[in-house]
């Protein structure tokens, strides 16, 4: 073998095998973090929580089954606001786009995307809140949504972008218009993309505080419509974190589990229906 | 377009519904009108920062960004330690992320059996959902009492020549927010470069195999540059993120306001300060400055991006992966 | 077209919503939940600090607030639509938490000792003026960490406004505020974060409110008061402080820090309810107003079980007649 060819192959091995050291530093992370979460919130996860309401500091027991309705209240608003706009922008920007709009448009995506979850909430507490009088859900929802948009967008651009032309032009030879192409073969090709990167901004969302303390507050009991605050696990966990008691301290933790266990079943729901069919992979 | 609306003069009504009939108008126009929401929901959201931070823009003019004070009872306010801050943490985070995530990617896309891919792909998303108030609190107990014993001291006593590591570590300060940050953002580099990569034709890696080259090769000078455009804007999220992160950092980041060098001492960034004061900031020119910050970072995502974009237009060759 | 969506969204009658300071907020959560039981009434009270509490009432989006720093006169006058009256409802006290291996004794400081060591001046435990506070206790040579607050908070006020009393130095370079300029430490969020840095952070020193410091077992000290007794935080000198102030103002705001009395903690504090004057919604006055009666009658008994001192007699008394001012 030549000098040359050894030093290919070697370079091959080494760098496959950095390769996978990576891969195995971010999953070991990955499980100190689950393991830390899944050992401090099993401990206090117990029936009462999916089904009590919190009791006041310094007492035992108690639960949060406001926050958990309410999250999924606030997720769900979020999701029918934001997944919508996004997916539809990033459909704009992948088949219809022209130089200048397209490129402000994907601009103004990123810039939305860097703005801190805190500035989201003061806007939508100015544009919501203020005139409403009212802390909401639906504020919530909104202020959420606004963080979901620019990810969805990017992923459904992006991947809708790398789908062959030669997908297209079939579609399109065999008679279909522009959009039927879209609906029936463009879009179910990059839906595995498109779908990665709407769970990851849903999985986002449903963990953030900063927003929802502006805009649904948070309540301590159940909250009869969508426009009074609500309660959400985010901000549960956040105020039972910095307060004294060690109770509290562990019903964060319970809470921070329980979120996490939401979204898992949720990501296994959205990527079961999306993955019925073949994938158009290679 | 319909051939025929062009060809009758009618008005214009008449001839825009002509035009709506067909499918393909009527996409045009529903998406158009979404992309367009988020260009004024954008406007909206920057006009009223404008507006909310004018008390602190006329009294502080450009020197608030270069001005190292910030003193709520004097109400003297400047954004440069916070800007510092926001730059150091954000890039560091993206120096320690991109490269094991991406290499991680590769591994998951390439060379991991298929199910044990989409099972730990799967976990990884998994980290995008915990609380940052969590990661947090996993920090305070984990990252910050290892940085203090053992992380900070051993990098004191190997690289202490450089300013870059001098001074007491506390645990807490510029280098835990940004390990902090690095792990939060990990799965949308990992994720999204992974489904990336997968995109790719296995006819372009069967052909480079085909001649010759080695697994590694195949990867890394045919596959990845195919699936560039989805790495990079996976790098483009993440760096949103960490711009952007609120909880996580404030809890360890010490929260001091002045600019120091080293990397062990403590800090604080433009979202962490707004997370911490916003709440109790009373009077005319202090809830207004804190508001004005929010408009810098903007101004320094709207740069940063603006580079970012620019380097791929000059890097790239407009477009090959686009097929 | 959003106040249509808004009439026809109209909230439930009986949930009242209010937002305030943090650091009562277990007590108030705890009245609320009594209160509930006893009679049905909802009241939903969330800790989101006392700035924004005072911000929520006078933009009417909630009932009422919560503040441990009475308001300016400014910001009564940009609530006029409400004109808000100050409720004091417990007394707390914020301690001094240490971190220091090997001591044998608990420690004790004054006024300037403190001023010294959150000014940067002091900056080892074996400094002559803690030294001098401490005569017969053996102190380490180590560094002295500050631990402050990051975020705005009622509890910095308190402390800062008593540090400006003891001070000239402090009040002319710092001043007092809900958020300062700290000239040295590090920040911590809320109350659990300063005292989690302590508790991790060999030779530090940091100030939270009693509850924290009783609740996670760190040790906290005694502090010289305004009659140069060095005195121990507890529901007696709490009560002491507020009991020693000579006129309680009409409106309530006042500051006891420093106070006068030999059984005196000088870093306390009252915390107020900031109840509107006027309600537009008659049930909804009713309730808040017969709230406050029980709150200053039976809710009293809850707060020493929570480490807060109960109010004096003569400052219900006050108040009682302050109620009858609500319309």
């Amino acid at each position: 073998m030549t000098i040359r060819n050894i030093y290919r192959k070697s370079l091959n091995n080494v760098m496959l095998t950095l390769t996978g050291i990576c891969a195995f530093v971010t999953v070991s992370t990955l499980f100190v973090i689950l393991a830390y979460l899944v050992y401090n919130g099993g401990k206090s996860v117990d029936l009462a929580f999916f089904t009590q309401l919190p009791k006041g500091a310094g007492e035992e027991g108690g639960g949060m089954a406001n926050a958990i309705l309410g999250s999924a209240e606030i997720v769900a608003i979020a999701s029918a606001i934001g997944i919508p706009i996004g997916f539809f922008t990033g459909v704009y920007l992948s088949e219809w786009g022209g130089p200048g709009f397209s490129f402000l448009v994907r601009y103004m995506c990123d810039l939305l995307n860097g703005v801190p979850s805190i500035v989201i909430g003061i806007f939508a507490w100015i544009v919501v809140v203020k005139p409403m009088h009212q802390f909401s859900a639906l504020a919530g929802g909104f202020a959420l949504s606004l963080m979901l948009i620019p990810i969805t967008a990017k992923s459904t651009e992006q991947f809708l972008v790398e789908v062959p032309r030669a997908l297209r032009e079939g579609s399109l030879a065999l008679g279909a218009t522009k959009w039927r192409t879209i609906a029936s073969v463009v879009v179910p090709a990059a839906r595995k993309g498109i779908m990665t990167g709407i769970i990851l901004g849903v999985a986002r969302i449903a963990g953030e505080s900063a927003p929802l303390l502006f805009t649904s507050l948070n309540n301590q009991y159940w909250s009869t419509g969508l426009s009074e605050p609500t309660a959400s696990l985010p901000v549960m966990i956040y105020t039972h974190a910095i307060s004294a008691y060690d109770d509290w301290h562990r019903q964060a933790w319970a809470a921070g589990l329980v979120l996490l266990c939401l979204v898992l079943v949720a990501n296994i729901a959205a990527r079961l229906i999306v993955s019925r069919g073949t994938t158009a992979r290679g | 377009m319909s051939p025929t609306a062009a060809a009758q003069p009618q008005s214009p009504i008449s001839s825009l519904s002509r035009r709506l009939r067909g499918g393909d108008e009527v996409a045009w126009l529903i998406t158009l009108l979404f992309a367009t929401s988020v260009l004024v929901i954008t406007a909206l959201l920057i006009g009223e920062l404008w507006i909310g931070s004018a008390a602190a823009r006329e009294k502080f003019g450009f020197g608030f960004i270069t001005s190292r004070l910030w003193n709520p009872v004097t109400d003297e306010f400047g954004a440069y330690p916070f800007l510092y801050g926001t730059i150091v943490t954000s890039a560091l985070a993206l120096a320690i992320s991109v490269p094991i995530g991406v290499g991680a990617a590769i591994f998951l896309a390439e060379l991991a059996n298929g199910k044990w891919s989409d099972a730990l792909t799967f976990l990884v998303e998994l980290l995008a959902s915990v609380p940052s108030v969590i990661y947090g609190l996993l920090a305070i107990f984990t990252i910050v009492p290892m940085m203090r014993e053992f992380i900070g001291p051993a990098l004191k006593s190997v690289f202490g020549f450089l300013p870059l590591f001098q001074g007491p570590v506390y645990g807490v300060g510029y280098l835990t927010a940004s390990l902090v940050l690095s792990i939060m953002i990990f799965p949308y580099i990992i994720s999204v470069s992974r489904e990336a990569l997968l995109a790719v034709p296995r006819e372009q890696r069967e052909a480079a195999l085909a001649l010759g080259a080695t697994k590694w090769e195949s990867t890394w000078q045919i596959v990845v540059p195919f699936a560039r455009l989805g790495i990079i804007g996976s790098i483009f999220l993440a760096f949103a993120r960490a711009l952007g992160e609120t909880m996580a950092v404030t809890m360890v980041i010490g929260n001091d306001m002045t600019v120091h060098t080293s990397l062990l001492a403590p800090g604080n960034t433009i979202a962490a300060v707004l997370a911490s004061e916003f709440n109790e900031a009373t009077g005319k020119y202090y809830p207004a400055a804190l508001i004005e910050l929010g408009l810098v970072l903007f101004l320094l995502t709207l740069v940063l991006n603006g580079l970012a974009r620019l380097l791929i237009l000059v890097t790239t060759n407009k477009g090959s992966a686009r097929a | 077209m959003l106040s249509l969506l808004c009439a026809g969204l109209a909230p439930a009658a009986d949930t009242i919503n209010a937002a305030g300071a943090t650091f009562p907020a277990p007590i108030y959560q705890k009245w609320f939940e009594e209160y509930k039981a006893k009679t049905g009434v909802q009241i939903n009270y969330q800790p989101v600090g006392s700035g924004t509490g005072i911000k929520q009432l006078t933009e009417g989006t909630v009932d009422f607030g919560a503040s441990d720093v009475p308001m300016t006169d400014a910001q009564i006058a940009a609530a006029s639509k409400s004109k808000p009256l100050h409720f004091p409802t417990v007394l707390g006290a914020v301690v001094l938490s240490y971190n220091v291996p090997g001591l044998t004794a608990g420690l004790k400081f004054s006024g300037p000792t403190v001023a010294g060591m959150f000014m940067g001046t002091i900056t080892k435990w074996n400094d002559p003026k803690i030294v001098a506070d401490n005569p017969g206790v053996k102190l380490p040579a180590t560094d002295l960490v500050v631990v402050h607050r990051s975020d705005g908070s009622g509890t910095s006020f308190i402390f800062t406004d008593y540090l400006s009393k003891v001070s000239p130095d402090w009040k002319s370079k710092v001043g007092a505020a809900a958020s300062v300029s700290w000239p040295t430490g590090l920040g911590g969020n809320g109350n659990a974060g300063v005292e989690g840095f302590i508790k991790q952070t060999p030779g530090s020193i940091g100030y939270v409110e009693l509850i924290y410091a009783i609740q996670q077992k760190m040790a906290y000290a005694d502090v010289k008061n305004a009659a140069g007794k060095f005195v121990k935080p507890s529901f007696e000198s709490v009560t002491a402080a507020a009991a020693g102030m000579k006129e309680m103002p009409a409106d309530f705001r006042v500051s006891i820090t420093d106070a006068p009395g030999a059984g005196a903690y000088p870093i306390s504090s009252f915390t107020w309810l900031l109840i509107p004057s006027q309600f537009a919604d008659a049930n909804k006055k009713k309730v808040i107003t017969e709230f406050l009666t029980w709150m200053l009658a039976e809710g009293q008994k809850d707060a020493q079980g929570l480490s807060y001192a109960p109010l004096p007699a003569a400052v219900v008394a006050k108040e009682k007649k302050q109620i009858a001012l609500i319309k």
